[in-house]
């Protein structure tokens, strides 16, 4: 099928490139999940991707700090070629924060030692000043009473929050979203969405696997569509809810906006 | 009006209170049907049977401290071999005047198990006590160094010897079998395929046969003049035979892992041993804590199976002090005693791993 340009990003962006995706394919073993994926993200620009299930958002967005591994077309963050070379890979994983649909925070570990441990490991900030990193971010989520306690003993969506401080503490360039908000009860979502939104308006680079179509009207700068490992389409949020364009895109937003 | 109601509508919302009594907690507990009935008449009599006489054996005929020639008169337990024996049931053949020293090296382990229970006392200042008390009791043991006279480890034996082999053998075992589950879950081939032949064949074959590899088939190997103390070479057995079984069920715990810590802690940028070190050990070591103190505990007990190669241990002093013609028969009573040493330090052992566990299990 003919691939749609996407639409150029919004203006006032800066024109420096943070993410370059040029024809990259995947598979897994013979089932062709991501066929030919072209992305260029601009620094500070915000991309929301929707899609049905199994379309291969999540694993555009894992190839991007190499949880998944592509098999060909190049992928570069930040000037640097993802390839097998383990010392850029783990370059790249600390330029790119990534927040899980089930947020992965470590259970054994208190809040804020979730939150130290990246800077202090990966970083080698000095402890005191990883936790007074942790402190302020952990009070940007609305969270700073609950340093000291355990993952277990917080809501969904307290944990999500605090999952987003904990890739903040790294100081990425690029926040990856997979499904945020998918796996919390309704009341919470709102309190996850606010916080990205805070994030969003402060210049933070995103990339959002999201179906919060409202989320996706007030922060992103493009939408893109995906379906069977392709891009289908990617506009600006206006054109893209009011002027799908493809068959496709208008029976998924007929589905997921009634 | 509504308010007046209120008092007595809390009151009935309150549990109902239950005397059951002594009659009740009987019939409920050991008579609500005819086979439990059945069962607590049978298991009653049973007792009835064998309780008295026991305490009748050994507390009221009993005899505590006298010669042997006194037992032969008495009816019950001759406790006697105790007194009369435990210092070669305990020191084995350690020269006698200079027993104080694996007594001193004793009293040093206990001190450091027992702080070492407190987890508030895990810092690097313990793991630096561990080095020197280690140090220290061996050369409380071997002697030949300071002044002390030189005793050969030929001579080591009784519980020495058995605490010697478990307290070496478990602590080294354990990181042994740690590091071989991570192999066996490699994603290099040529360690992977190491580290599962070596964990499937030491698992299948018994330990007598590895220690008697280890007396008999293993010296021949050396070159002619080298020689191996039998005590390492026992002890080397054994530490290769618990780390397996550990490995395995260190891998259980690895495998329960979610994919999801895994990746939460690679996509900031921590590298595989910070990972593992990290979030995946600290988890999955938690969660099979119970099936890897069994392993600790059977090993421990295993350890008795040096006799075969003719080491002393605890239980080989026992049956040693048993083949005296003076306490020829009293076998019961000296390893009723020896039965009482290894309980407790098996007991011990999974007292404190419970108590881990709960303390550990405080974030979930
Ligand atoms: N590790 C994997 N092995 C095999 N197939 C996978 C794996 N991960 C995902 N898939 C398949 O790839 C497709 C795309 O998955 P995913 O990227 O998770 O979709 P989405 O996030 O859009 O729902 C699905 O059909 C899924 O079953
Ligand atoms: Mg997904």
């Amino acid at each position: 099928m003919d691939k749609e340009p996407t639409a150029p990003a919004g203006q006032g962006l800066s024109q420096e490139l943070i993410i370059e995706i040029i024809d990259m394919h995947k598979w897994f073993g013979d089932f062709h999940v991501l066929q030919g994926i072209d992305l260029s993200v601009h620094k500070q620009e915000r991309i929301v991707i929707c899609g049905p299930s199994g379309s291969g958002k999540s694993t555009l967005i894992r190839c991007i700090n190499r949880l998944e591994e592509h098999q060909r077309g190049r992928i570069v963050v930040d000037g640097i070629e993802l390839t097998s070379n383990i010392k850029n890979i783990e370059k790249i994983r600390t330029e790119v924060g990534m927040v899980f649909q089930h947020f992965n925070l470590f259970p054994h570990l208190s809040i804020i030692e979730n939150l130290t441990l990246g800077p202090i490991w990966v970083r080698k900030t000095p402890k005191k000043e990883a936790e007074e990193t942790a402190m302020y971010y952990l009070e940007k989520v609305h969270i700073a009473e609950q340093a000291k306690k355990y993952p277990g003993q917080l809501s969904g969506g307290q944990q999500q929050r605090v999952a987003i401080a904990r890739s903040l503490c790294m100081n990425p360039k690029v926040m990856l979203f997979d499904e945020p908000t998918s796996a919390l009860d309704p009341e919470m979502i709102k309190e996850v969405l606010d916080v990205m939104i805070e994030l969003a308006q402060e210049g933070m680079t995103m990339i959002v696997v999201t179906h919060e179509m409202g989320f996706a009207k007030s922060v992103a700068h493009r939408v893109l569509f995906m379906d069977s490992g392709q891009i289908v389409e990617g506009n600006t949020p206006e054109e893209f809810f009011e002027n799908p364009r493809h068959d496709r895109t208008k029976l998924f937003l007929s589905q997921i906006l009634h | 009006m509504a308010n007046a109601i209120q008092p007595s509508r809390k009151e009935e919302i309150k549990p109902p209170v239950v005397h059951v009594g002594v009659v009740g907690w009987i019939r409920k507990n050991l008579f609500n049907n005819w086979l439990n009935s059945l069962l607590t008449v049978v298991t009653v009599f049973l007792l009835l049977k064998t309780v008295p006489p026991f305490v009748r054996w050994a507390f009221i005929d009993s005899v505590w401290n006298t010669p042997a020639q006194a037992c032969r008169h008495a009816t019950g337990a001759c406790w006697s071999i105790i007194p009369h024996n435990y210092r070669f049931i305990i020191f084995g053949f350690f020269p006698y005047n200079l027993q104080w020293r694996p007594l001193l090296a004793m009293i040093m382990l206990f001190v450091l198990l027992f702080f070492s229970q407190n987890r508030k006392h895990w810092k690097k200042s313990l793991a630096y006590s561990w080095i020197a008390g280690l140090f220290i009791m061996g050369l409380l043991l071997k002697g030949g160094l300071f002044g002390l006279k030189s005793v050969e480890s030929t001579q080591w034996g009784g519980l020495v010897l058995t605490l010697l082999l478990s307290v070496f053998g478990l602590t080294a075992a354990y990181p042994l079998g740690v590091v071989l589950a991570l192999g066996r879950q490699s994603k290099m081939p040529a360690v992977k395929t190491l580290c599962i032949v070596y964990i499937e064949m030491i698992r299948g074959v018994p330990l007598i046969s590895l220690l008697f590899m280890a007396s008999i088939i293993f010296p021949l190997f050396l070159p002619e003049g080298v020689t191996i103390n039998k005590i390492i070479r026992a002890q080397a057995a054994i530490i290769l035979f618990t780390a397996a079984y550990i490995a395995e069920v260190v891998r259980g715990g690895l495998q329960a892992m979610a994919k999801g810590q895994y990746e939460a802690a690679e996509s900031m940028g921590l590298n595989y041993y910070q990972t593992m070190r990290l979030i995946i050990l600290p988890q999955a070591l938690k969660i099979v804590i119970p099936p890897t103190v069994s392993i600790l505990i059977s090993a421990f007990k295993d350890t008795s199976l040096v006799v075969i190669i003719a080491l002393y241990d605890l239980l080989k002093t026992t049956q040693t002090v048993l083949s005296d013609p003076r306490w020829l028969g009293y076998s019961r009573e000296a390893y009723i005693f020896v039965a009482i040493i290894y309980f407790l330090g098996c007991f011990s052992m999974s007292n404190y791993s419970r108590k881990l566990e709960k303390e550990l299990s405080r974030g979930d």
